[in-house]
């Protein structure tokens, strides 16, 4: 990892020197090794604080949105599954390619501190990893774990390590990146789907009605880019802040989701930040599940430019409600 | 001092549950959070909960008022009601003195009606802190976790929990447990101590525990409020309302009236300074960029609420904003980037 991070330094600084770019997005050094924050770096001494070790899942490729907007031209590390955000973005026309300069990075899945402290270890003030140990301290003492064991559920089901075509401008990768077992993404949701209509409402009563409204999960989704949310906006009726009863919030994910169906590249960043850990991306994935079934396999963001089946017709499309009929 | 096997907690709630409405920490598909407590709920006494125990007195959405229109004639219904006695049980010693905080708020002059029916009625459980986490700092606030106040005070420890009362109230609430709490002896005293002894050690060594607040004074505002520093700090916020919303002092709200069949509701819900419309005006929104609100949510807690509250902080360090902010940013870091140089 420190191999890694060294490489996007020198590459960083390499870039900055050369006058190719005149910043750098990635993520600054934390306090206790997991706290790492996305961040913005205009000097090459800044960069003492620059960091890539396994606390790095936040998503960079939506900042981009805003820093293409600016002058000059700024350099990104994206993680594979933040290509396909990427390359999303560009089909959406929300990033100016000719302001971003991209360098893919090797990805070994990233780690979740909560899953750390779910675990009943409290207290990390620190934490190393080598190979697939990590070695987390703590104010009681110190703890072993295996990576596989607290890494972020978006990683553990990770769809590909591929990057996504013609994303990056050049890659770092030093070693193979072992895919996760494809199974795994979808064996939520298949779950959910096995169960009977009583019984998933139940599921997602449960866990919806946990959520807060802090809108984490909208605004960290590379795919919600609307200038002004509609929920946003005191004068569409919806205000947004009040609800009549805690399940209320239902139609808020169910809307969102529904919005971003087709355009979801499967980040998982929905449900990295939300802070009643409501797994989010399981909507998000039915969709998914659904539009790869009914019109061949589709992943949002795999070619910037790409038509999504939802808004391409074609004579051979399925009839609406046609996979609902007996026997299908 | 009484007891009750940690075994018994549903036994004891359901004693509770029978004189008073109990709000504890519940959990639901996964997490903890105040809801009030059913006969048995899963309650977790040794996970912090998500949102803070501040709903018990300020809920994050409540009826404030109803217009009843027929023609011209408008009525207006009124719809405070009493409030029965209600118990918040578990509650730790960075909430109970959040409550101190919100008070300074809401009851001074014009006293908040809705605020005050609530927290006259609220009878506080509190619960000593057995396992400090890293994400903690409320010693810079004069707050001893193992000690918190309120009407009855417990603890946790082996199989047990203990429980003080403090005041009158904290004795009705023993009278209403009296089948189920067991008088303790000087051996459970003593592991009581020990405990005490054994957290005030580690709140010692809290990473974030000696923070440096000294430069956050009411005659800096300007230089405070003009450091380039808010920038960098701010970059990367992604505007959402984590942290307000998890937050035990947060007290901001906003005022709707919402559309009935026959009249208009008001209500009021917790609003976020990290949303862009919390300053929208008629005319103007007076803080249009990130930067401003994400200032402006922590100018108040170090600076504009102790220039008003003789010198208090907005802040009891329970460290879940610290936890929850997806992007790692969080009011430790701003005081140590802010704080950490002088304003003059």
């Amino acid at each position: 990892m420190q191999e890694l991070e060294n490489l996007m330094i020198k590459k960083a600084v390499e870039l900055l020197d050369g006058g190719v770019v005149d910043r750098v997005i990635g993520w600054k050094k934390g306090e206790f090794y997991y706290d790492n924050t996305p961040a913005t770096f205009y000097k090459k001494e800044e960069l003492n604080d620059f960091v890539y070790n396994g606390f790095c899942g936040a998503n960079l490729s939506k900042y981009l949105v805003a820093e293409s907007k600016k002058g000059g031209k700024v350099l990104v590390f994206l993680k594979p599954c933040d290509t396909y955000s990427f390359n999303q973005l560009l089909t959406e026309k929300r990033i100016d390619r000719d302001k971003v300069y991209t360098v893919g990075i090797e990805c070994r899945g990233h780690l979740n501190i909560e899953s750390i402290r779910a675990r009943g270890i409290e207290g990390v003030v620190g934490l190393e990893e080598k190979g697939d140990e990590v070695t987390v301290k703590t104010l009681y003492g110190d703890a072993k774990l295996k990576r596989g064991e607290v890494m972020l559920e978006k990683c553990l089901s990770c769809k590909t390590k591929k990057f996504a075509h013609n994303a990056c401008d050049e890659t770092i990768v030093l070693h193979e990146m072992p895919e996760e077992d494809p199974n795994k993404r979808f064996s939520m949701v298949i779950e959910l789907e096995k169960m009977t209509p009583d019984e998933r409402f139940a599921f997602w009563k449960s866990q919806l009605s946990k959520c807060i409204r802090c809108n984490a999960c909208r605004n960290v989704c590379p795919a919600c880019t609307c200038f002004k949310c509609v929920f946003d906006n005191p004068d569409s009726g919806i205000a947004a802040k009040a609800n009549d009863d805690r399940f209320e919030e239902k139609l808020f994910h169910i809307i969102r989701s529904f919005h971003v169906a087709g355009r979801c590249t499967d980040c998982g960043e929905c449900s990295r930040v939300c802070p009643q850990n409501i797994p989010l991306h399981l909507l998000n994935r039915k969709y998914i599940k659904d539009i790869n079934e009914l019109y061949g396999e589709y992943q949002a963001g795999a070619e910037a430019g790409s038509r999504a089946p939802l808004v391409d017709f074609r004579e051979e499309d399925i009839n609406p409600g046609e996979n609902l009929k007996e026997g299908k | 001092m009484f007891k009750v096997k940690l075994t018994q907690l549903n036994a004891l709630l359901d004693a509770l549950a029978a004189s008073y409405p109990v709000f504890a920490p519940i959990v639901e598909a996964g997490e903890a959070n105040y809801g009030e407590y059913k006969a048995g709920a899963e309650v977790n006494l040794f996970k912090q909960t998500v949102k803070s125990a501040k709903d018990a007195f300020f809920p994050q959405s409540q009826d404030l008022m109803k217009f009843r229109t027929e023609g011209k004639k408008i009525d207006i219904i009124d719809l405070r009601r009493d409030i029965a006695p209600f118990v918040i049980f578990g509650v730790r010693a960075c909430d109970v003195k959040s409550f101190e905080i919100l008070d300074r708020v809401f009851l001074s002059e014009p006293v908040d009606t809705f605020y005050k029916a609530r927290r006259e009625k609220g009878v506080i459980v509190s619960l000593a802190c057995a396992k400090p986490e890293e994400s903690c700092f409320c010693t810079n606030f004069g707050i001893d976790a193992t000690a918190p106040k309120g009407d009855v005070t417990t603890y946790t420890e082996g199989e047990y929990l203990y429980w003080i009362p403090n005041t009158d109230k904290g004795e009705q609430l023993t009278e209403a447990a009296a089948n189920v709490l067991e008088s303790a002896d000087k051996a459970d005293e003593k592991a009581v101590e020990e405990q005490k002894k054994r957290v005030g050690e580690v709140l010692r060594r809290l990473p974030n525990g000696d923070l440096d607040l000294s430069e956050f004074k009411p005659e800096k505002l300007n230089e405070l409020f003009n450091d380039p520093d808010w920038d960098e700090l701010s970059q990367s916020c992604l505007g959402c309302g984590s942290c307000t919303f998890v937050c035990p002092t947060c007290q901001c709200y906003d005022i709707r009236d919402f559309k009935t069949n026959d009249g208009v509701k008001r209500f009021r819900c917790w609003d976020s300074c990290m949303y862009t419309d919390f300053t929208k005006m008629a005319a103007v929104n007076s803080r249009n960029f990130q930067l401003q609100r994400f200032r402006q949510r922590f100018m108040h807690k170090l600076v504009y609420y102790p220039s008003n509250n003789d010198g208090i902080c907005m802040c009891v360090g329970c460290g879940r904003c610290v936890k929850k902010c997806p992007i790692s940013m969080n009011i430790v870091k701003v005081i140590k980037k802010v704080g950490g140089k002088k304003h003059d």
